[in-house]
């Protein structure tokens, strides 16, 4: 890569890690720096959480911040499934934690140290779609175990007239197979267009400085100071990300579980 | 954009990890250690209640040891108050009993002083009389020498004295 042209699609190149490939039934699953990256958010979240099991009766700052991660999901999953939504709590918290941790841990500006570079596990579709159709999977799965084929009702909103359900229905059957297809993407490209905006600016940075005239060092100047901005928003767009998959999860479950 | 331009090589090794990692955190920290941290927040949140509770109804319980002291003190009170009437009235009783006993022996003193005072009086005048008598007497035989009845004195005498 030369200084003149940076790639700013680069950064979400997954490659194995060492070059080394691994095959499995023919299928090539090789730990690559993607993989490595979800074991990276895996282990920090496990650390995290290990600092709340400490159980002391007055706790910690740790301590505190442990226990306040598990009594936001709860309250979500209390508020947002209602009843019967508890069982649900370690699954919502799993989502809403690994997608924020990897969230974060894309964003870290880590690459300063040469030869580091953080992957933004959750800028891959591959990811976000697995982890959307799963949502949608366990959607399915309670629904219809819970109410057998009374499910389908959920295409019939409640108090529209009959004559109008020959729209109604395929429009609610619609908007509801959409929904992991949106809950997917949304994290998908919110955590992409980030990278590459700051990937964008950053290449300024390098090529005002390159380009020499009086007009260079400006534009790097302007470049970084965007940098820093973009990367304060990026901030608040990993947290909304991930709490917005983990609320419509807990909403389509209330879904599942009550039937509107 | 690598994403989908690498489907195709990545899609295998991208589900295989994320199955493995997310199974790990779902199990690993989801079931295992969320349920901790709730049963310490639960336990936490519950001996704070029952704290609360234990602290209100010992304040509860000081305040009815409260009242019953306060009713204890005004019953006490009331009780000393009609014993002090009472004893206040009985020694009125009394010293008007003996200021009675002690008025009328005074009375009969005085009635008894009063008695003998006059009687003392009855006999000085009768003396002063008798005196006075024998005074004109002897003054009008030595001065015309005639000898005057003296039952004639005696009406003339007492005639003067009580003309004062």
């Amino acid at each position: 890569m030369s200084a003149g042209k940076i790639d700013p699609m680069e950064q979400f190149k997954v490659e194995p890690v060492l070059g080394r490939h691994l095959d499995l039934f023919g299928y090539d699953v090789s730990f690559t720096n993607s993989a490595l990256f979800m074991i990276v958010v895996f282990v920090l979240l496990a650390v995290f959480m290990a600092g709340g099991l400490k159980r002391q009766l007055v706790p910690g700052r740790w301590q505190v911040a442990a226990e306040d991660a598990v009594s936001f999901i709860d309250n979500m999953v209390t508020v947002n499934i209602g009843s019967g939504g508890k069982k649900f709590a370690p699954y919502i918290f799993s989502l809403f934690f690994f997608i924020l941790f990897a969230n974060l841990i894309g964003v870290l500006p880590l690459a300063i140290l040469p030869g580091l570079h953080t992957f933004a596990v959750t800028s891959h579709i591959t990811v976000t779609a697995v982890l959307a159709f799963l949502s949608f999977g366990i959607v399915l799965v309670v629904g219809f175990a819970t109410h057998g084929l009374k499910f389908f009702s959920l295409f019939v909103p409640h108090g529209a007239p009959a004559w109008l359900m020959p729209v109604i229905i395929p429009v609610e059957f619609v908007s509801f197979m959409v929904r992991p297809f949106s809950l997917g993407l949304r994290l998908f490209v919110a955590m992409t267009a980030g990278h590459i905006l700051l990937e964008v600016f950053g290449s300024f940075v390098v090529q005002g400085l390159n380009a020499g005239g009086a007009l260079g060092p400006v534009v790097s100047v302007l470049s970084f100071v965007m940098i820093v901005g973009v990367s304060a928003l990026e901030l608040l767009v990993c947290a909304i990300q991930a709490y917005v998959f983990a609320l419509l999860t807990s909403l389509y479950l209330h879904d599942a579980v009550h039937l509107h | 954009m690598p994403q989908i331009s690498q489907i195709g090589e990545i899609y295998a090794s991208q589900l295989f990890w994320l199955a493995i990692v997310f199974a790990l955190i779902y199990v690993g920290i989801g079931k295992a250690m969320v349920p901790k941290i709730e049963a310490t927040i639960e336990d936490r949140n519950g001996r704070i209640a029952g704290d609360i509770a234990a602290a209100e109804a010992a304040r509860a319980a000081a305040l009815a040891s409260e009242r019953d002291y306060q009713t204890g003190l005004e019953s006490a009170r009331a009780k000393a108050t009609v014993a002090l009437g009472e004893a206040k009235a009985r020694a009125v009783a009394g010293t008007e009993a003996k200021l009675k006993t002690s008025d009328a022996a005074l009375a009969a003193q005085l009635d008894a002083a009063t008695g003998r005072i006059g009687a003392a009086k009855v006999q000085a005048l009768a003396e002063i009389e008798t005196n006075t008598v024998d005074a004109v007497e002897q003054i009008v035989a030595k001065l015309s020498g005639v000898a005057v009845d003296r039952v004639t004195i005696e009406t003339q005498v007492k005639a003067e004295l009580a003309h004062g």
